[in-house]
């Protein structure tokens, strides 16, 4: 069970707490027990290949961090450092431009020590993920505290 | 000489990036700067206060350092390959090996395996110890797959 009021501070403090989420313009849609939804708007710099005019994967994975993260912090139901173990992305499809970026990261199984957390990328469509992604984070709580 | 070769040689002949930045505006936007050491590209990312993920540590966010090696390893096919298209990323796996510090990040890569249709990079990323000079601490290592277009010249 979250503290009261967590998921509230954990949204208001976001853009002081992430500068480099606050560069990028992300904003969270969606924040509670279930996961977190977030999202960031079409920008010319996000492009990777200007000829074919499509996203650089670069911007697509820090979003995916950035929710994931978050969803991991949802999960722990209290605000806990954590630490990104590691990542991993496919790129199902290409990413266009002129279209927002949308994520929905959910931690599928907390432990003590570490959080798993999948999350998926879209744009308009949802049905059509441009990405798929796994990651897990590692907790530091307090030696000895309980579960 | 198709726009992406004309960006490889200036390069190559003047040591002039721009061309390539203008072509793929995530570099830019970073501020990825790319040298080349004997040849092999090496880019480096210039600490800037909005790069911080972890405003209590502080350490530069984990999209930053994925973003950046992504990046690192597409300029480095670019500048490496003769491709005429910008190869796409098909999947990219990062293990972070400690925080990064609020600090310039530096990137190499390797390619493991390059086939016909698609490459396999293989990327490293580290910071200068501090108070160490030339001691460097390991950041991140990462692979990325990416798909490669026709050689440049061949038909479609």
């Amino acid at each position: 069970m979250a503290q009261k009021g967590y998921f509230e501070a954990l949204q208001a403090n976001f853009s002081r707490l992430i500068p480099h989420a606050n560069e990028c313009g992300m904003v969270i849609d969606r924040l509670d027990e279930r996961g977190a939804v977030a999202s960031v708007a079409y920008r010319h710099e996000w492009l990777g290949d200007t000829s074919r005019g499509l996203i650089h994967t670069g911007i697509v994975t820090t979003l995916v961090d950035t929710v994931s993260g978050l969803a991991a912090l949802a999960a722990t139901g209290q605000f806990e450092p954590i630490a990104t173990l590691d990542l991993r992305m496919d790129y199902l499809r290409p990413a266009l431009p002129h279209q927002a970026l949308r994520s929905h990261a959910e931690c599928y199984r907390l432990t003590r020590s570490i959080a798993f957390v999948r999350a998926r990328v879209w744009q308009e469509n949802e049905q059509e993920p441009v990405a798929v992604s796994q990651s897990t984070f590692m907790r530091s709580r307090r030696a000895g505290a309980q579960a | 000489m198709n726009d992406l070769g004309e960006a490889r040689r200036a390069v190559k002949e003047r040591g002039d990036f721009r061309l390539l930045r203008e072509r793929v505006p995530y570099s830019a936007f970073l501020d990825v700067q790319v040298s080349l050491d004997q040849g092999v590209p090496r880019c480096r990312l210039p600490f800037r206060p909005s790069l911080i993920g972890n405003y209590v540590l502080p350490s530069l966010h984990g999209g930053v350092v994925a973003g950046f090696m992504e990046n690192a390893a597409l300029l480095h096919l670019l500048l490496i390959l003769d491709e005429s298209k910008v190869p796409k990323g098909i999947d990219f796996s990062i293990d972070y090996l400690r925080s990064a510090n609020a600090a310039d990040l530096h990137a190499r890569c390797e390619v493991a395996r390059q086939g016909r249709r698609v490459a396999q990079v293989q990327i490293r990323c580290w910071q200068d110890e501090p108070g160490h000079p030339g001691r460097t601490r390991e950041v991140a290592l990462a692979r990325a797959h990416f798909l490669l277009g026709n050689p440049a010249g061949e038909p479609e």
